[in-house]
């Protein structure tokens, strides 16, 4: 498994017009497979508009202390885009004034940014009904100095949102590395303790599943009851949801699927499960993500394509929501991801 | 058409075997669909005995779909090869058991 970003590796995919060059040649330039633009017209949804905003999702950098051979964001240890202090005080007068419900910090870890504890107290004074931070758990067992992140969360009620591919050892280190599963469990069972995830608990913990191949996620409501059961009686852990979210091919899980030589039966796999109910929830629809360095995109995948919004007002700095909610949304053919099946975002199914 | 009887590719094309009749394409596609839903037995359990089937008819696009459907349902490697190891063991029973008919043959034949 590899131990370095694809970036880091200066693989060719760590350009992302290489990577949007695969998305729009191949099996769609030869019709084989419709493009989403398509796709999306015959089922009258193109263009693609935003719909009331609902989510504020800011990613605070992409290094991270694990490398997760799907990960769409390339993060690493090597990776170096950290949101500074000065792009996380134009984030918080934006949290303080949007209509947005939900905050959701992510990374890589965002823990890792050293700016991360200042961000957070200040980012829950602003009130946002539903904090949440996408941490890998790992983290909170990496240093003795991120041993009291359980506490540090339920002091500002914030709500974790954890990966975790599998409720078996070889199906989790295989994806995220090894020991990667032995000190998830111990980072839940440091959350359950400080009362995260526990049955009528406010203190949130759901965990977010990623199929560790070339294959959709089965049906969530299923997975969660396996996942609730296993958990429960082979380490004694508790959590709320299980989010199922599908892989998109983008970044190292594009490198895999090209590799393994599944892309191709990926994509039509992706397109043959097109279903126009998700269409309808697609988290772009009320989303809007900021990267490290306070640019704005339709959602976290199009941000690691580097496809900014297509609006007047691209960047933090110039925060506009009336202007930014009457846009397009940029669309490729990695969005398949997100309408097959039940729909995938990144607070799971969402037909 | 291809150099070879199975072309993976193929399994895609499955549906289109309606469009030579129709009527009976959609009630078998009707049927299938209905026999794998949530019942007695759960969608789960029957994804293995589709699995365990798939190899004693030897299907190999059977063996891919049901191998897929099982990760997609989060079933576990282990928990597909002993569904595997269940359909060999009826097939090499079901071989055996002949063994009885070429005793009695034997013996029948035999002074």
């Amino acid at each position: 498994m590899a131990t370095k970003s694809l970036k880091a590796r200066h693989n060719e995919l760590a350009a992302t017009d290489r990577q949007l060059d695969i998305l729009n040649g191949g099996i769609f330039k030869e019709g084989r497979l419709p493009y989403f633009k398509d796709k999306l017209a015959k089922t009258g949804h193109f263009p693609l508009r935003p719909k009331k905003l609902e989510i504020l999702q800011i990613n605070v950098g992409y290094m991270c202390n694990q490398v997760c051979q799907h990960c769409h964001v390339d993060a690493g240890p090597d990776r170096k885009e950290i949101m500074t202090r000065e792009t996380m005080e134009q984030c918080l007068e934006v949290i303080r004034n949007t209509g947005a419900h939900t905050l959701d910090l992510t990374g890589g870890a965002p823990e890792m940014n050293p700016d991360f504890r200042w961000f957070v107290e200040e980012a829950s004074k602003a009130g946002i009904k539903d904090f949440i931070v996408r941490s890998n758990l790992t983290i909170i067992r990496a240093n003795k100095k991120y041993h009291d992140l359980p506490e540090f969360f339920r002091k500002h009620n914030v709500h974790v949102v954890s990966s975790m591919p599998h409720y078996t050892r070889g199906k989790t280190d295989k994806q995220r590395g090894d020991g990667v599963f032995d000190k998830s469990i111990q980072a839940l069972k440091d959350l359950n303790a400080v009362g995260y995830g526990m049955p009528g608990s406010d203190l949130r913990l759901d965990l977010v599943y990623n199929p560790s191949g070339a294959f959709l996620p089965g049906d969530q409501e299923a997975m969660e009851k396996d996942f609730k059961k296993a958990l429960d009686e082979d380490f004694g852990i508790q959590f709320h949801n299980l989010f199922a979210i599908t892989n998109l091919p983008i970044a190292r899980f594009l490198d895999y699927l090209l590799a393994s030589e599944n892309y191709e039966d990926y994509m039509y796999s992706l397109v043959e499960a097109y279903n126009p109910a998700a269409v309808e929830n697609v988290m772009c629809t009320n989303t809007i993500s900021v990267s490290w360095d306070g640019w704005l995109y339709d959602c976290d995948f199009n941000q690691m394509l580097g496809l900014k919004v297509d609006s007047k007002v691209k960047h933090i700095s110039e925060y506009n929501e009336d202007l930014l909610n009457n846009r397009n949304i940029i669309i490729s053919q990695h969005c398949y991801g997100c309408t097959a099946g039940a729909g995938s975002s990144c607070q799971g199914s969402v037909a | 058409m291809a150099n070879s009887y199975y072309d993976p590719a193929d399994l895609r094309k499955f549906g289109k075997i309606t469009e030579w009749s129709e009527e009976l394409g959609t009630k078998f596609f009707d049927y299938y669909s209905k026999v794998f839903e949530e019942g007695a037995l759960s969608a789960r359990e029957k994804s293995l005995i589709a699995l365990a089937v798939a190899h004693v008819v030897k299907c190999p696009y059977c063996i891919d779909a049901y191998t897929k459907d099982g990760l997609q349902r989060g079933i576990t490697k282990e928990e597909m090869m002993e569904a595997v190891h269940a359909g060999a063991a009826i097939e090499s029973g079901a071989t055996l058991v002949h063994g009885v008919q070429m005793m009695n043959k034997y013996n029948k034949l035999s002074m």
